[in-house]
């Protein structure tokens, strides 16, 4: 049996303990704010933060996760209204929006562990989430906004 | 099926004697059937323009479109599909701003699969805005007027003595206001205006309603509109067809054949049917060919969810049969490209005598310019979900073209048209993938087997990457001759690509109008003799459209050769670019051209313009420091122009190439001349998206098969733009227009002159001329 936090809410799990926290998140949690993009840790849509640290959550097997505390996009501020989700809305980020749960996620840990990140910053620590719209210029402005903030 | 491939073969503009015989063909190598007494009608039909000339054309009945709830929430529908081009805030915002509703009081519904009601639903071509913001605008104007009525109606007074304004009728002479929420209930029973018509009108059609003037206009065309799907997206509550749930659901995902034309031999799903979650396995028919948006066929798992489906797909054991396309082979397939491209290719276009203004010239010069099969990989990959209840059935798919979709889904279910519904979630990309509803039946037919229970089919990123409609592989090759003042005399362009044609059509040989169109035969230069051609090519994979199609390879070989050409006569581009394209005039291509195609649109409405061209190239020239900016060294600028989608964009991109060969991209200057516009803020996220597309292609993007298999499975390997490649700046600079003149497409135009701007500039930094794309490693030092 494994045992995890999921934003705040305890949750148990007798299932295949290889299962990818991904799909625990998206088809038995129904939280489907955690995205599929690539399944192999190249693309960072399903990024989410274990023990507050972000992960590729496709690449985390729910034994890893056993003890541990998930965050997702849904639990990542109870009214949407984390610094970093107003910058997004403010500058306009999203086109399809597909990605976006990925890149907010992984920036607000940039910002956690760098307040005030240079370009280089975003580019080496974003460097892992792929947006097919092209959406990373707005994505810098954001992240720049909302450490402004 | 049969309607919608005959639309598609008359909307690409295939002349109507082999317009019958790819019908025929069609007819004789499938089992699907089709009702071949509909052609003649096709051969004599007068030609159609714009949204008239779409499936269903276009509706603007607001009873369709507009409702009103007592508390004055206005709902206004959108009937075309969001993958990120903004199409949810842009097409309702028409709506609201001629009807006069306040904005932050309106609600987005999404409109189901249904073209007969809502006009044609097909989101593609760059041409939502295009062909329905006239119909929006009316429909917007009749809701007024209908609120207008009730309110005089009930006060009792002349309709002349009222007027809707932000969300409420205002008695001129009293001052007197009433709600639009209050208004509602009588304003529906007020009759829609007898001038509104409710059969299908143009996109361009003149309705004598009381349209806004320009200058009243509250949020066309102004900027500060946030789109409608802001907060959902951000926090993780949008739905796309990869979310969608349903009580009971089950997740399938299927083994497709890994050669196109390939399809089971045997196979043995012992193993698969023994793994904890694994419920059904389910057979998808091969398809007949021509492929059509036909699934590929394959082995379906059904499981409790998407992992345990995974692991019953890796479990199963299975024999293909690769069929014809088995040998298809990139390396050999471009030696083969270049071959034929060397020689005569069919004559689309001739003007003077190529062969003896370049035998004579003082100076020749020949290129050839390749570009990979690129595959779409939307950040979303395919699925849809399909649920089956006493003999109806119901998808929630994320598809461009959800009549399509609904149409497929009814024809393998046999099911009546009515008995299905297809719902558009929200695309998590589309690019033109998504206008294939493939997936939409695979969801069907797992439903179908699984007794009607609700069936999720999810597509992994190997299955997007292996099974996509990829964008076409591409050999142009470019010959001009210059006179001793370096002035170009002769021009022959032969172009060779697989056409994607051969999704509807027997071995189709030559692209078709709809691909010569895309910046081929339509190439606007002052060149007295020309020759443009097309050599054979035969399609060994499913090609589809990929975001802006063939004006990516058309337009990067004629803007590379340009700059070239440019370089041999010791001139600066942009110089040389404007004598090319010469004075202003609208070009003679629509009457000189067989069949020319442009983009569907009435040739007299959109006239080919080169005083548009070379105003865009001023206009991104100046913004750009063109002949003025210093770059450092190792850095360079490099220019292009391109008209598609009946819009006119030019980009200057700044390179820089360092000692090792890496390029970087420090700063991108792109203008785009689309006539008037909606939502300025959206039309700037799709240029600047657009770049990164576009670099993408020049730097990064590769599918190549071997042994008629796709080489690359996942984000690893299939390379695209990340944020550490995207430009530092990039700016958009958008031609002011007025309303009078008719709008351009948005979404795609932007993509073609990126690659050739970039490798101009790559060629201005380094002197290194990259005619092969992707870039790859090629500047790399071998030192």
């Amino acid at each position: 049996m494994i045992t995890l936090h999921v934003n705040g809410q305890a949750q148990s799990f007798d299932g295949d303990p290889s299962m990818p926290v991904l799909w625990y998140l998206r088809d038995v949690l129904g939280l489907t704010g955690t995205k599929f993009g690539c399944g192999v840790a190249a693309c960072g849509a399903c990024t989410i933060h274990l023990d507050g640290d972000a992960t590729r959550s496709c690449q985390t097997q729910m034994s890893d996760a056993n003890g541990k505390s998930v965050t997702t996009i849904e639990g990542l501020d109870p009214q949407g209204n984390h610094p970093v989700q107003k910058a997004w809305r403010a500058v306009n980020v999203p086109q399809c929006g597909y990605c976006q749960a990925g890149q907010i996620m992984q920036a607000v840990a940039l910002l956690k562990q760098t307040p005030h990140p240079t370009d280089a910053d975003i580019d080496s620590t974003m460097y892992g989430n792929i947006c097919r719209c092209g959406t990373y210029q707005r994505i810098r402005a954001a992240i720049k906004q909302a450490a402004g903030a | 099926m049969t309607q919608r491939i005959r639309e598609i073969v008359s909307m690409a503009g295939i002349e109507n004697v082999s317009r019958r015989g790819i019908l025929k063909g069609i007819l004789s190598t499938t089992g699907l059937v089709l009702a071949v007494h509909v052609l003649p009608s096709l051969a004599d039909a007068a030609p159609k323009w714009g949204g008239d000339g779409m499936p269903h054309g276009t509706v603007n009945n607001p009873l369709a479109f507009v409702s009103i709830a007592p508390d004055g929430t206005v709902t206004i529908v959108c009937h075309r599909s969001e993958m990120g081009q903004g199409i949810r805030t842009g097409m309702p915002l028409i709506v609201a701003d001629e009807m006069e509703a306040d904005w932050s009081r309106v609600k987005v519904a999404q409109a189901p699969g249904n073209e007969v009601k809502f006009g044609n639903q097909d989101t593609d071509g760059s041409r939502s805005t295009r062909h329905f913001f006239m119909p929006m605008r009316q429909i917007g104007a009749a809701a007024r007027m209908m609120l207008e009525a009730a309110a005089a109606k009930r006060w009792g007074v002349d309709v002349s003595d009222v007027q809707a304004k932000n969300h409420e009728v205002i008695q001129k002479s009293t001052g007197k206001k009433i709600g639009y929420g209050e208004l509602a209930a009588d304003a529906s029973t007020m009759g829609v205006p007898s001038n509104v018509s409710l059969e299908k009108t143009g996109a361009a059609t003149a309705v004598s309603l009381p349209l806004k003037d320009p200058s009243e206009f509250r949020y066309i065309g102004k900027e500060g509109t946030n789109i409608v799907d802001a907060f959902a997206i951000t926090t993780g509550r949008a739905t796309y067809g990869q979310d969608v749930r349903l009580p009971g659901q089950k997740y399938a995902v299927i083994a497709r054949p890994p050669v196109m034309g390939g399809k089971v031999a045997s196979f043995d799903a012992t193993d698969a049917k023994k793994l904890p979650g694994v419920v059904q396995i389910v057979e998808i028919p091969a398809p007949s060919y021509p492929m059509m948006f036909q699934p590929s066929g394959g082995i379906a798992v059904v499981a409790d969810n998407t992992w345990a489906a995974i692991q019953g797909r890796n479990a199963l054991k299975i024999t293909w049969d690769d069929g014809p396309h088995a040998t298809y082979d990139s390396q050999a397939y471009r030696a083969a490209m270049e071959a034929t491209a060397k020689q005569p290719g069919k004559i689309l276009r001739s003007e003077g005598d190529f062969a003896a203004a370049y035998a004579n010239a003082d100076k020749k010069v020949a290129a050839e310019y390749y570009i990979p099969h690129n595959a779409h990989a939307t950040m979303e990959p395919p699925s849809a979900t399909c649920r089956i209840v006493d003999g109806k059935a119901e998808v929630w798919t994320s598809v461009q073209s959800p009549q399509a979709a609904h149409d497929l889904v009814a024809k393998y279910l046999a099911l009546p048209p009515e008995n299905v519904t297809v719902n558009v979630t929200l695309l998590g990309g589309g690019f033109g993938r998504k206008s294939k509803p493939d997936f939409a039946v695979e969801a069907a037919l797992c439903s179908k087997a699984m007794g009607g229970a609700p069936v999720k089919v999810v597509w992994t990123r190997e299955d997007d990457i292996h099974n996509d409609f990829f964008h076409t592989v591409s050999l142009e090759r470019l010959e001009a001759g210059l006179d001793k003042d370096g002035k170009v005399v002769a021009w022959r362009h032969n172009s060779v690509a697989p056409t994607i044609f051969a999704l509807f059509m027997a071995d189709p040989k030559h692209e078709a109008p709809l691909e010569q169109g895309m910046g081929l035969v339509d190439v606007p230069f002052a060149v007295d003799n020309i020759s443009i051609e097309n050599g054979e090519a035969e399609a060994h994979t499913k090609i589809g459209w990929w975001r802006s199609v063939s004006n990516v390879p058309h337009g990067f070989a004629i803007q590379s050769f340009v700059a070239e050409l440019a370089h041999a006569a010791g001139k600066d581009q942009k110089e040389f670019l404007l004598d090319l394209i010469g004075p202003a005039r609208i070009l003679d291509v629509p009457q000189k051209v067989k069949n020319f195609w442009d983009y569907g649109e009435n040739p007299e409405v959109y006239p080919i313009d080169t005083g548009r061209l070379r105003a865009i190239v001023e206009l991104v020239t100046e913004k750009a420091g063109w002949g003025k900016r210093e770059v450092p060294k190792g850095h360079g600028l490099g220019l292009a122009v391109h008209r598609s989608f009946v819009s006119y964009v030019a980009a200057v991109i700044e390179a820089a190439v360092d000692e090792k060969g890496n390029v970087t991209v420090p700063r991108v200057d792109i203008a785009v001349d689309c006539g008037p516009i909606v939502n300025p803020d959206r039309i700037r996220s799709q240029f600047e998206g657009a770049v990164v597309m576009g670099l993408g292609v020049g730097l990064l993007n590769e599918i190549s098969f071997k042994d008629g298999r796709v080489v690359q499975s996942n984000l690893d390997d299939y390379q695209v733009l990340r944020i550490s490649d995207a430009p530092r700046e990039t700016h958009v600079y958008i031609t002011p227009r007025g309303y009078d003149m008719h709008m351009g497409g948005v979404g795609e135009p932007g993509v073609p002159p990126v690659a050739p701007a970039l490798m101009n500039a790559i060629f201005a930094a380094s002197g290194k001329r990259i005619r092969s794309l992707p870039l790859g490693g090629q500047l790399a030092s071998k030192a």
